[in-house]
């Protein structure tokens, strides 16, 4: 049984009622509970638990401090291209959005890398659209091979691909794949990718399961927040990360809160998620799950992400560019977003200080897992 | 003082390097402590960087630096892990982790027997983290293994020593030094193992996740001490009751 087969016995409106439904009882039974449930969480991230936001913050606190310590792990994204096949409509790489695309050569990789790792980072996220003709797992193994020796930590987000492609990425030296859902509303799916491959909501869903069959050391999962109800959105993820907890048990897993941003072309959000609903939904996630990594991107604002590091995030970014090119090669190319935090690593890494936190830059070695 | 392989110690307190806020920090904690030997994940160090904070830190503490493997899932990697450790940190101690489940970190016996075969012969001394599996001890005798290294409880719980009866029984059959790794969150829980007659503890969570782990770190310094004391001077035996005033056999002196 795959996840599809389980998030195929639940119903968003159900669930939606449920969630609205917590009362502060079941926030409190929730909170005093030794091991959380997936209906725990969902008190946890219904409107009843807002009063609760402090203990929440504080019991998040002490797990994470208890599980990862005092450090927060720093990496970098690196666009690879822009190039892409899908329209969707909250992104500014969508192929309807008319502007030049770009995908970088070996060159312009390698100088990007320069940049990157010249700021001290040593873990890389490599990004791209879905450009299935030119921007495919061959490309990746190449930019792989060439970046290897300079990374010692190399995730992808990149389109959804089969088993065998992710069994050859995790070999060629990928650590983790990133693939987010957008969102678990099946109906409302279609209105957000209206074409292209990525158009196939149960292909995307099913994609973590090919990951984890293909034997990759972690799997990040998320929803854009802005899209649907993030309450919902968040407890079907929150039941796809349970799920593939238990059936890959030796895969490790990230959550990331990507949270709608301007980018050229692109829609206004459905709804907007507060400061305070996103450190509720991260609070929730450390209290249902104590060893997940929480990861807090360039998209949140100067003031949010000063504050944040001690109520239970594992991972930032820092000084991020969002176009392929964006460090040094081309700053002006199609950008995916628009970043909020723009400081560079250094006055990041100054803040994780400041808040008694180590800033950690490597914390893996191609060497654990190549043979 | 006590000895594993060759080497002795007179400090039976050991540290992990993780989960501190700061470089400074730990080498405080490191100092506080009394420590001669802290164990750093092979995955943390780089090689490539002219210098590294972390390694730098703990080579100013003047501590044996005891790589470990963690990361690994199964035991070719770990062999791997642990030769390109040796090359790093110019040491043939091994703090063997083999940990598939990434979640509560389960050691595990099938692969950790197989590498500490491996390792041993390679002429490694192997300190293997394990289950409080009495059997696999002797097994990892039989192997070669330098120390055996069993859990307290789940690695970061700071729960204590739930695994005690299958200690003792571990402590009473060991040959090799019986090291308490894993789950030790309070002095109290240190002394306890260490008046059980463990060789020594390591503990990591407990003293830098703490919110002063340098006075953290005197506490368990001076936990370590007591327990060993007491052990040695020998527990005086637990009862209930007072002892009876008509003992069953008192017909026999009549």
């Amino acid at each position: 049984m795959n996840f599809k087969n389980r998030f195929n016995t639940y119903n968003w409106d159900e669930q939606k009622t449920s969630i609205y439904s917590k009362t502060s009882r079941d926030v409190e039974n929730a909170l005093t509970s030794k091991k959380r449930t997936l209906e725990d969480f969902k008190s946890l991230i219904s409107p009843a638990a807002t009063p609760y936001l402090e203990q929440m913050a504080s019991l998040s606190h002490d797990l994470t401090t208890k599980r990862f310590g005092k450090t927060i792990q720093m990496f970098a994204p690196m666009y690879l291209s822009n190039e892409c096949n899908n329209i969707c409509t909250y992104c500014g790489f969508s192929l309807d959005n008319k502007v030049k695309r770009k995908t970088l050569t070996d060159t312009e990789i390698l100088k990007e890398v320069a940049f990157i790792k010249a700021q001290g980072f040593n873990h890389i996220l490599l990004v791209t659209g879905e450009a299935n003709h030119t921007v495919h797992v061959s490309y990746f193994k190449n930019a792989i091979q060439l970046i290897k020796s300079h990374f010692a930590n190399i995730s992808i987000e990149v389109q959804p691909l089969e088993t065998q492609d992710y069994k050859e990425l995790h070999e060629a030296g990928v650590y983790s794949v990133l693939v987010y859902q957008e969102t678990y509303h099946k109906e409302v799916y279609k209105h957000y990718h209206p074409k292209g491959k990525k158009s196939n909501f149960d292909y995307r869903l099913e994609t973590p399961d090919r990951v984890g069959q293909s034997g990759t050391h972690k799997i990040g999962l998320g929803v854009l927040l802005g899209l649907e109800d993030w309450r919902v959105d968040s407890f079907f993820c929150a039941l796809h990360l349970d799920y593939l907890q238990k059936t890959y048990w030796q895969t490790k897993y990230s959550i990331s809160f990507p949270r709608m941003r301007p980018a050229e072309g692109i829609i206004e959000p459905n709804v907007i998620v507060t400061d305070k609903e996103l450190v509720q939904l991260l609070c929730a996630y450390r209290l249902l799950n104590e060893d997940v990594e929480l990861s807090i991107s360039t998209r949140e604002s100067e003031n949010l992400r000063n504050n944040i590091i001690p109520l239970g995030v594992t991972s930032m970014s820092a000084g991020s560019k969002t176009n392929p090119g964006g460090y040094i090669v081309e700053p002006e190319s199609l950008e995916q977003f628009e970043i909020s935090d723009e400081r560079n690593i250094s006055q990041i890494s100054h803040l994780i200080k400041q808040s008694g936190y180590e800033p950690v830059y490597k914390d893996w070695d191609h060497a654990l897992s190549h043979l | 003082m006590f000895k594993i392989a060759d080497k002795e110690f007179s400090s039976r307190l050991f540290l992990g390097s993780g989960k501190y806020g700061s470089s400074k920090e730990m080498y405080e904690s490191i100092i506080a402590s009394g420590t001669q030997m802290v164990t750093v994940a092979l995955k943390r160090i780089d090689t490539d960087a002219p210098s590294d904070d972390l390694i730098e830190a703990l080579k100013k503490a003047n501590v044996k630096l005891w790589p470990n493997t963690s990361g690994v899932r199964n035991a070719k990697e770990a062999v791997f892990a642990a030769q390109l450790a040796r090359e790093a940190l110019e040491t043939n101690w091994i703090k063997l982790e083999i940990h598939p489940d990434p979640r509560y970190l389960m050691p595990d016996p099938i692969e950790t027997l197989k590498a500490t075969e491996e390792l041993a012969k390679l002429g490694f001394i192997v300190l293997p983290y394990i289950h409080a599996d009495p059997v696999l001890c002797k097994r990892l005798e039989d192997a070669g293994t330098a120390a055996v290294m069993p859990l307290g409880s789940p690695i970061g719980s700071n729960k204590g020593l739930k695994t005690e009866d299958f200690l003792e029984i571990i402590i009473e059959q060991s040959k090799v030094p019986v090291i308490v790794d894993a789950g030790i969150g309070a002095p109290s829980h240190a002394a306890r193992a260490l008046e059980m007659g463990a060789d020594a503890v390591l503990v990591n969570t407990a003293i830098a996740s703490s919110n002063n782990s340098i006075q953290m770190a005197i506490a368990f310094k001076n936990a370590v001490i007591a327990g060993r004391l007491a052990f040695e001077a020998g527990l005086s035996k637990v009862s209930n009751k007072a002892s009876a005033t008509s003992p069953l056999t008192s017909f026999l002196n009549k």
